[in-house]
């Protein structure tokens, strides 16, 4: 199993989630998150002043899924969210040891 | 008891509660205009203005403002506790005008906060608000609120013997306000980060609230300043709502030109500017005389909240570029637009053929009233600040001053509940709803 962690732009998400609907699957975790990446921040003008923001809204996809669909997942994950604009995110794959349903207590492949 | 106009004094006691629900909007402009983490700790600052300044100004403030003059400086005590029940001023009970010139004292003092944002410590602010009350508002008030005759014999110096104009307080509520925010900021230091870092307002809604119960309460303040239900009063009104309207239109422009947008937060301070410009001058102006006002209030506040970027200190809420700025320009050109046609009390100024006179007064009456209330401010601030302390340490700061100096937070959104004394997770913990098992 591997859980698929995707940092996308918040406007990208509605594709996301319908492309990962698609291939199958069945649940995900999304989170409001901040950062930077290469591109660093950027400045914006209120008030008068001008501030540095450091801090880049986005939002968090985490997926499990079976290693029979990983591949597929990360390239529709990657296609939903581009737009070819600096700032676009990263998706980023990571090997999962054990998932275990808590209402069952099925584990494995099965939980989920 | 005789001599009561009833129409008169339900006039002035409706204008006073219209005026005491400024603070509580005021409390909702600054509070939305902070971060969410020190909301409580601004509105708490303005709550206890109502309280500490209430007391001071019942007990003996009012007494010193409206006494008899010594040498047009300071009332005298006669008036002291305010039971006054069978005294009739102008033909409304003295109780009633005290309790409208308190809102005045109390709306002044809780203004000053807006400079102090995130930062303050709440007790030593409470003795500033009190001192600075009793040492700055209480005089200034005197010398141009208490006029020969009025409610008692002899008056202040700035309104008799120099004959300065302000109707409704732009030297004792909007010059004195800002001035003292100066001094205020500056003894103070600026906030960490600032200005670098991003600041920006938590809750524009309240904002926009606070502004609109301010404009709503000011009606009160510059109408109600007539003390008497009639033709002065009306053309209060419509000079107010004028100079607003022409304020709110003129600062949007300008902010879209400078700035690409024209924000909430700009709307808001906009209509506040208009105000305070036509505070001093709504009973003596006609419409033209608002419109000039109200559209010059609106550049110029905006201008010179860009000033303190430049010069570094950290008023966070613009009350010197809003009240101070404001103040001195509905002041200044009251001097140009004054018309003697709409108040028999008033004077003409330069454009209605009364010459440089007034003009010069005016000018004599802002210089005064900038340096009483900024050098005994910062005399005050400092010597709080060297004795028991006026800020929160640093680390504090960064957590949020509405933990450390009030043990609440504002919003409690956090499933877990992490945020506030004795309110960890264990304690709020309830059971899931049935359906969810």
């Amino acid at each position: 199993m591997k859980l698929i962690t995707g940092i996308v732009k918040p406007f990208a998400l509605g594709d996301v989630k319908t492309a990962l609907e698609r291939l199958g699957v069945l649940g995900m975790t999304v989170s409001e998150v901040q950062g930077f990446g290469r591109q660093k921040g950027h400045t914006e003008v209120y008030r008068g002043a001008e501030y540095a923001v450091d801090f880049v809204p986005k939002v968090r996809v985490e997926v499990v899924v079976d290693d029979a669909i990983a591949d597929r997942v990360v390239d529709a994950l990657v296609d939903a969210a581009r737009t070819g604009k600096i700032g676009d995110g990263k998706v980023w794959v990571t090997h999962v040891e054990q998932v275990v349903r808590v209402r069952t207590g099925e584990r494995g492949p099965d939980a989920l | 008891m005789g001599g009561i106009d009833t129409g008169d004094t339900a006039y002035v006691l409706g204008c006073a509660a219209l005026v005491m629900l400024m603070t509580p909007g005021l409390a909702f402009f600054y509070g939305g205009m902070v971060r969410a983490r020190s909301v409580l700790n601004m509105m708490m600052m303005s709550l206890v203005s109502l309280g500490v300044i209430g007391l001071i100004w019942v007990l003996f403030g009012f007494s010193l403002v409206f006494g008899d003059s010594h040498a047009g400086l300071i009332g005298g005590f006669e008036f002291a506790g305010l039971r006054q029940v069978d005294v009739v001023v102008g033909g409304v009970p003295l109780q009633a005008f005290a309790m409208f010139q308190l809102m005045f004292a109390v709306i002044t003092g809780a203004l000053l906060s807006g400079a102090i944002a995130d930062r303050a410590r709440f007790w030593p602010w409470t003795l500033f608000v009190a001192a600075w009350t009793v040492v700055v508002y209480l005089p200034l008030a005197h010398w141009i609120f208490s006029i020969d005759g009025a409610v008692s014999e002899h008056g202040g110096w700035l309104a008799n013997t120099l004959g300065a104009l302000d109707f409704a307080g732009g030297t004792a509520v909007e010059i004195n306000s800002g001035a003292s925010a100066l001094a205020l900021a500056l003894v103070l230091g600026k906030r960490p980060g600032w200005p670098h870092e991003p600041m920006r307002p938590h809750n524009l809604p309240a904002v926009l609230m606070g502004a609109g119960l301010l404009w709503f309460g000011w009606f009160g303040f510059n109408a109600g300043s007539a003390l008497t239900a009639g033709a002065v009063a009306s053309n209060a009104f419509v000079t107010t709502m004028t100079a607003s309207a022409a304020a709110v239109l003129s600062w949007l422009v300008l902010e879209h030109r400078l700035d690409g947008r024209p924000t909430s937060l700009g709307g808001a301070s906009a209509a506040v500017a208009g105000l305070v410009g036509i505070t001093p001058a709504c009973g003596y102006v006609d419409t033209f005389g608002a419109l000039l006002i109200g559209l010059v209030a609106g550049l110029v506040c905006q201008l010179a909240i860009r000033l303190k970027y430049r010069l570094g200190y950290d008023d966070s809420l613009d009350v010197v570029a809003i009240h101070g700025v404001g103040g001195v320009t509905g002041l200044a050109l009251l001097g140009l637009v004054s018309t003697h046609a709409v108040n028999p009390a008033g004077r003409d100024g330069l454009f209605y053929g009364g010459g440089f006179g007034l003009l010069g007064v005016q000018a004599v009456a802002i210089g005064v009233a900038a340096a009483w209330a900024f050098g005994l401010s910062a005399l005050l601030a400092w010597i709080i600040r060297r004795t028991i302390g006026f800020r929160v340490p640093e680390h504090v700061e960064a957590g949020g001053i509405d933990e450390s100096e009030h043990a609440e937070s504002a919003y409690e959104y956090s499933p877990l509940h992490t945020t506030g004394r004795g309110s960890g997770l264990l304690s709020r913990h309830t059971e899931p709803a049935e359906e969810h098992r």
